[in-house]
């Protein structure tokens, strides 16, 4: 049995957005911005797509979702296109995010920092959630951008972003929100929530590799990123990734038609998996259930460290996946643990298992068996379960 | 750089198969309990390395015969990544049977040459090479609890790494033996410089006295200084044992590996000891060299003479 445990990574790609889009690559071959028939036969095509991506998040006409090359880019464009209007024109000098925000955040914001932009970098309480008053609590009237992710990647924490809207907006400050993890796994609104700019990536709800979003309001477009050939209505030059889009937008209608069955059969098999985790002593899951993603659970196993963990998984072809020290290329430990004020002995033994709607209930009885026996395992071998003589000082 | 620096997530990929069983079925994992190193009429000496809080931890069990010093038994317990446990393992293996003065100078070399598969492929990538560092201080760590050195000794080393705890002569002493250029490679082997980064130059959250850029410096003048006065070439026998290997090292690269390699084979140098007057270096032919019925005879002839010519009448080449 090979069983996938890292959809926070990527998803397979439905078999119905595969075959929507294979026309796209031998036959419907043509470019949409030239003037011929192979041109126009991508056309009718791609309106559907847009029009499914745009009501899977509510979006207005009026409104543009840019299509981009994955959410890295669109949440460089909103970071990056703030500073060019905001901070290097001196209207404004600052931004805030969540410590506990996707790399293409993080990263791009210390970049700006580097450039003199000021940068306040939230922090999230002990279950893992930035609170909506900590906002409020650090924009002043230089504050160009709030940007807070919808769901946390690491441990499915929904951040409240409708409350952190409503504070943007009665403060007039642009918010944005990397809803990467949150599309298809609980209803996304960009109304309801007055959200100004939203991030979104096909490979994270079962579309291809290689194509995001970025849902931008009426009136608050920003200055493109890719200049070229005025493709995206000038927003985003580059030819248009036909077949792509074409996957995203099915892909988008499939994860919207799926959600009752995300947040209930879904959250059966995660629920299932997490009580038979919690059952093996000295474990504990990050953010409590009732404030997290269907799909997700970030677990510690006590004296374990997270590599070794996914070793033996993997040795079982069970997929997880774990943000600390080894696994990654650098030595950081889990920056959620850190955050949380885990214990420093837990901040190496995080594991994330995130399921999918193509999970089984055959996968999560093999997987909680095969954990089992590697927590066993592995402790046998783990120092922080060794026989220590009478007197024994352990520290250094 | 380049082509294969360019797609992430293949560290697995690298490892070594012994490092791959190692981890799998580890040979030397477990305790020694003080009634079982009564048993034995061994000391029992239990030594930590590490902390869970900087995701590698090492416990390592000796079983000392107190009569000859003899290591009778070696396990180990480990908190840490397969690398960390195959390398943990390794370093239990090499302890076995060797007094503890000779298992103080096994090195993180010696670990990670014993985790290969073919002797010039390296067992680990070098991000996870810090692993096998650790099992070398766990030994020393181990030694001193036997011979009874107060440990607050320990605490009075020059720490310049404390996320780490990376002290100053382990970083002098690793940037030396491996000739380590750049900051990324000190927190490769070390681990030092990997956490809140203000030990790698003035500017961080905390003030130190010596910076990791300053012993890199250190290193490289110290590098240009020697190359200045090798044309003079200090006496072998004043030389470290560091400087001993390097200047073999440099005569059997300048005159005869280029030659051994065309032939299909090569040659490692493993130890140089003192054997009354004479300086004993030990070999290992590699390859083609292996087995060759030269390397008794005409190929050892040249390389010894030509070592005695550049450095020391008095050394004898030992192929093992």
């Amino acid at each position: 049995m090979r069983v996938y445990l890292d959809n926070n990574a990527t998803t397979i790609v439905d078999p119905h957005v595969f075959e929507a889009m294979e026309p796209f690559f031998v036959q419907k071959y043509g470019n949409p911005n030239s003037l011929h028939q192979f041109a126009s036969d991508t056309h009718k095509p791609l309106k559907e797509a847009m029009q499914k991506i745009y009501a899977g998040i509510n979006a207005k006409n009026e409104d543009s979702v840019v299509i981009t090359s994955c959410a890295t880019e669109s949440n460089n464009w909103v970071l990056k296109s703030i500073y060019f209007e905001y901070i290097l024109t001196g209207r404004k000098n600052h931004i805030i995010v969540s410590e506990v925000e996707h790399p293409s955040v993080i990263a791009t914001a210390k970049f700006l920092e580097s450039k003199g932009c000021k940068v306040t970098y939230l922090p999230i309480n002990n279950e893992g959630i930035v609170e909506a008053h900590t906002v409020r609590d650090f924009i002043t009237d230089k504050t160009a951008l709030v940007s807070i992710m919808w769901v946390n990647n690491e441990t499915g924490a929904i951040f409240p972003i409708e409350e952190i809207g409503e504070i943007c907006a009665s403060k007039g400050v642009l918010f944005h929100t990397d809803a990467v993890q949150a599309i298809g796994k609980l209803p996304v609104n960009v109304q309801k929530a007055n959200i100004d700019y939203l991030t979104m990536s096909a490979h994270k709800f079962h579309g291809p590799k290689g194509v995001g979003a970025l849902y931008m309001k009426k009136g608050k477009e920003l200055t493109p990123l890719l200049h070229g050939g005025s493709q995206m209505n000038g927003f985003r030059s580059g030819t248009l990734n036909v077949a792509g889009i074409v996957g995203m937008g099915k892909a988008m209608e499939q994860a919207i038609d799926a959600l009752d069955f995300e947040i209930s059969e879904v959250k059966e098999l995660r629920d299932r998996l997490e009580d038979a985790l919690l059952e093996i002593p000295d474990t504990f899951v990050v953010t409590p259930r009732s404030k997290r993603a269907a799909n997700t659970i970030l677990v510690s196993f006590r004296g374990i460290e997270g590599e070794a963990m996914l070793w033996d998984l993997n040795r079982a072809n069970i997929a997880a996946s774990t943000g600390s020290a080894c696994a990654s290329e650098d030595l950081e430990s889990n920056p959620v643990m850190e955050a949380i004020g885990a214990e420093a002995d837990l901040a190496h033994t995080a594991i994330r298992f995130s399921l999918s709607r193509y999970t089984t209930s055959e996968e999560i009885d093999y997987t909680i068996e095969v954990v089992k026996n590697a927590v066993n395992r592995l402790r046998a071998i783990s120092s922080s379960y060794a026989y220590a003589p009478e007197g024994h000082e352990s520290k250094l | 750089m380049g082509i294969d620096s360019l797609i992430g997530g293949t560290i697995w990929d690298q490892y070594s198969e012994k490092v791959t069983c190692l981890m799998n079925n580890p040979q030397n994992m477990g305790e020694i309990t003080q009634e079982q190193a009564d048993a034995m009429g061994a000391k029992l000496i239990v030594a930590d390395f590490g902390a869970e809080s900087c995701g590698d931890a090492v416990r390592l069990y000796w079983a000392v015969d107190p009569k000859t010093d003899v290591i009778l038994e070696s396990k180990f317990k480990s908190f840490g990544c397969g690398t960390a446990i195959a390398s943990s393992d390794t370093m239990a293996e090499l302890c076995k049977g060797k007094t503890v003065d000779e298992a103080i100078k096994i090195t993180n070399i010696d670990v990670e040459k014993a985790m290969r598969d073919t002797p010039d492929v390296p067992a680990v990538p070098p991000q996870k090479m810090h692993c096998s560092v650790m099992a070398y201080d766990v030994i020393k760590k181990a030694a001193a609890l036997y011979k009874g050195v107060d440990m607050e000794s320990f605490e009075h080393e020059i720490i310049v790494c404390e996320c780490a705890r990376v002290s100053l002569s382990t970083l002098r002493e690793v940037i030396r033996l491996n000739d380590l250029t750049s900051i990324e490679q000190i927190t490769d082997y070390t681990k030092a410089g990997a956490f809140c980064k203000s030990c790698i130059r003035p500017g961080g959250h905390e003030a130190k006295d010596i910076y990791l850029v300053d012993l890199l410096e250190e290193y490289q003048k110290e590098k240009l200084a020697k190359q200045a006065d090798s044309s003079y070439d200090a006496p072998f026998a004043q030389m470290t044992i560091v400087q001993r290997l390097k200047a073999v090292e440099k005569v059997i690269d300048d005159n005869i590996r280029q030659m051994l390699i065309m032939d299909g084979g090569n040659i490692e140098i493993l130890d140089i000891k003192e054997n009354g007057a004479n300086f004993d270096i030990y070999i290992r032919y590699l390859g083609a060299c292996s087995g060759c019925a030269s390397s008794s005879t005409g190929t050892l002839f040249a390389i010894e003479s030509i070592l005695k010519e550049k450095l020391d009448q008095n050394i004898r080449v030992i192929p093992l």
